[in-house]
């Protein structure tokens, strides 16, 4: 029978092959035809605001002469952007968030996954995981809500507990020293249900027989997790630094505009480069703001395209593209 | 020995339960200070207590004066749905149908559009560039398609999910279905949107939540208070004590009260419940979805 099918198939191979190809052809016209929409999409919404973004920065934008009837003026802005005062702060501020977060970040939900991946109460489990999860179904908003009902000066619940142990209040909205630890916390506090999701559901299709086997070795819970658990992880921390290397330059707009509450006093130590784009939106100055813009975007890219690289050269399965 | 291995066994749970009770604690107790804080009485923050875990003096004057004035509310709930499953259907849509096309090994400009669906991934063009290309030149500022139009597409992390998917769907079911005549665009409705009901409801889902949550729309491109999301609605509260003041005193209409009778305080928070209370509720719920779309996505591309 099967014989039969392939012998037939060879005695006819020029029909078929033409037939074939007109079939592919008009298909390959419907398919894109499908992405059409998508396409228009993306050039409608994203290309022509990306070619905006490599022109504004070398003009003196005026909003009302448009982009082609503002004067060119070389590299004026890029000028003003190395001058500028408040630039090392901000600069300095998103650089060490954006290390500190791409560290800190990984390896609590790491270790949250690793925990949780040890409970064996399968009811417990799914408890803690729904509770940790919340937070990241809030809007920011929200979250500044909570966060400001925690640390707001007259009636928050922590100045109640300095009080209850006998230690002064403070308002923790005009001190910039104490940011960093609580924009870490709310950073953590948000992102650590579904951080840690990921890695727990990856942990959860490693074959079972791999414990059963490093046990019977004598092995016990924490060699497993480090020889088992954590090698399987690899990959996927792999991805998630290629894809956050960008988050270097560009912070995360909402967690450092919200929950400080755009208080000038402590730009200090919230201010980031994307707020301060966003101020240069609100001043209407925005050539400066497009051209920290545009080297964010290219410097951003550079990253995740480095960071790529390097990890191809070391383990070519565990890149990206 | 012996005993020593028997009483490690059994002492490291109890130790990992309690990390995770108290990691709980320390999540569910904010949310907690928040409700409580909408049901405390105005006078008695004013006295200069402050917020606990339990309301003190309960009253739900906060929530009578959310209510009294709903109106605002209703429309921001109006203005964030529509825009949330509107634009949540047209994204999958286009994204699933741009997806397909992609999945395919026999479709030649493959190669070309993932390239530029990909690119928008590693480089953006950055808030104001957006910003002025938006309002100036497509004029969609300041009206409802400027939640619609621009995310239309869904966004190329969302296209390789759906293509990461799609590839996974056997090449044969295809191929029988263009024998039979059936047409891309047929093959793709009949046959793989009935077959990925799972990734579209997870990255449905995913895109929705992004969306219900969103307030930067608004706060750039949004200038008439009728177009207001949800989000964006709490935010300006949180940020303008004057917003909150002429929303309290249309709320007390004729009765003349002082101002500091109003509970501007207590209602913030009041608000906030209310806006935020019965989507916290439903997401949970749609846990399994989000980490579904979130495994498919972390296979390599």
């Amino acid at each position: 029978m099967m014989r039969a099918k392939t012998a037939a198939g060879q005695a006819q191979p020029s029909a078929l092959a033409k037939k074939k190809s007109i079939w592919k052809n008009k298909s390959n016209w419907e398919l894109l035809l499908l992405c059409l929409p998508a396409l228009i999409g993306y050039i409608v919404f994203n290309y022509v605001s990306m070619g905006a973004a490599l022109v504004i920065p070398f003009k003196d934008y005026k909003f009302s002469q448009g982009i082609f009837g503002s004067e060119w003026c070389g590299l004026e802005n890029f000028k003003w952007i190395l001058t500028s005062t408040s630039m090392s702060r901000v600069l300095r501020n998103t650089i060490l968030y954006g290390a500190w977060f791409m560290i800190v970040g990984p390896v609590v939900n790491m270790t949250i996954a690793l925990l949780l991946f040890e409970i064996r109460n399968r009811k417990a489990l799914k408890t803690y995981q729904t509770i940790i999860t919340f937070p990241n179904f809030m809007s920011m908003v929200i979250v500044g809500y909570v966060v400001y009902a925690l640390l707001s000066p007259k009636t928050g619940l922590f100045n109640q507990v300095l009080t209850f142990f006998g230690q002064p209040p403070t308002d923790m909205y005009m001190e910039p020293g104490r940011w960093p630890v609580i924009l870490t916390l709310v950073n953590l506090w948000k992102g650590v249900g579904m951080g840690s999701m990921m890695y727990f559901a990856s942990l959860m299709g490693i074959d079972t027989s791999l414990y059963e086997a490093a046990e019977l070795d004598g092995a016990n819970r924490f060699q497993a997790m480090l020889h088992i658990s954590i090698p399987h992880l690899i990959p996927l921390v792999c991805i998630f630094t290629i894809m956050g290397a960008g988050s270097l330059i560009n912070g995360n707009f909402d967690l450092f505009y919200i929950i400080p509450r755009d208080t000038s006093i402590l730009y200090e130590t919230t201010d980031i480069l994307n707020t301060y784009v966003y101020r240069a939106l609100s001043n209407g100055s925005y050539a400066m703001g497009a051209t920290v813009g545009l080297i964010q975007s290219a410097v951003g890219m550079l990253l995740v395209v480095g960071a790529n690289l390097i990890v191809r050269k070391i383990s070519p399965e565990n890149s990206m593209f | 020995m012996e005993v020593r291995k028997v009483e490690r066994k059994s002492l490291f749970p109890v130790f990992l339960h309690l990390f995770f009770i108290l990691m709980s604690a320390c999540f569910v107790l904010p949310l907690v200070v928040v409700i409580s804080a909408s049901f405390t009485s105005e006078e008695w923050l004013n006295a200069g207590h402050g917020l606990s875990l339990i309301p003190h003096e309960f009253t739900t004057a906060a929530y009578q004066a959310v209510f009294s004035n709903s109106e605002r509310i209703i429309r921001a709930y109006g203005v964030t749905i529509t825009q949330a499953f509107l634009g949540t259907a047209l994204s999958c849509v286009i994204a699933g149908m741009a997806a397909y096309a992609l999945s395919r090994s026999n479709f030649q400009f493959r190669k070309v559009l993932t390239g530029v669906i990909f690119f928008t991934m590693l480089f953006s063009a950055g808030m104001i560039p957006t910003y002025i290309i938006y309002s100036k030149y497509y004029g969609i500022s300041n009206t409802f398609w400027i939640y619609i139009l621009p995310g239309m597409a869904g966004g190329a992390w969302y296209t390789m999910v759906f293509r990461t998917f799609f590839k996974s769907l056997p090449e044969s079911l295809f191929e029988s279905a263009h024998l039979d005549g059936a047409s891309e665009l047929t093959i793709f409705f009949r046959i793989v949107v009935p077959l990925s009901t799972p990734v579209f409801a997870s990255v449905g889902f995913m895109i929705l939540v992004a969306k219900w949550n969103d307030y930067t729309t608004s706060m750039i491109y949004i200038r008439d208070e009728d177009l207001y999301t949800l989000q964006y609605l709490l935010q300006r509260m949180m940020d303008e004590a004057k917003f909150l003041k002429s929303l309290s005193q249309s709320v007390i209409g004729n009765i003349t009260l002082n101002t500091h009778n109003t509970p501007s305080e207590t209602l913030r928070y009041a608000m906030c419940v209310v806006a935020a209370g019965p989507m916290l509720l439903i997401f949970p719920f749609f846990q399994k979805y989000f980490s579904q779309g979130l495994t498919i996505g972390a296979v390599k591309g």
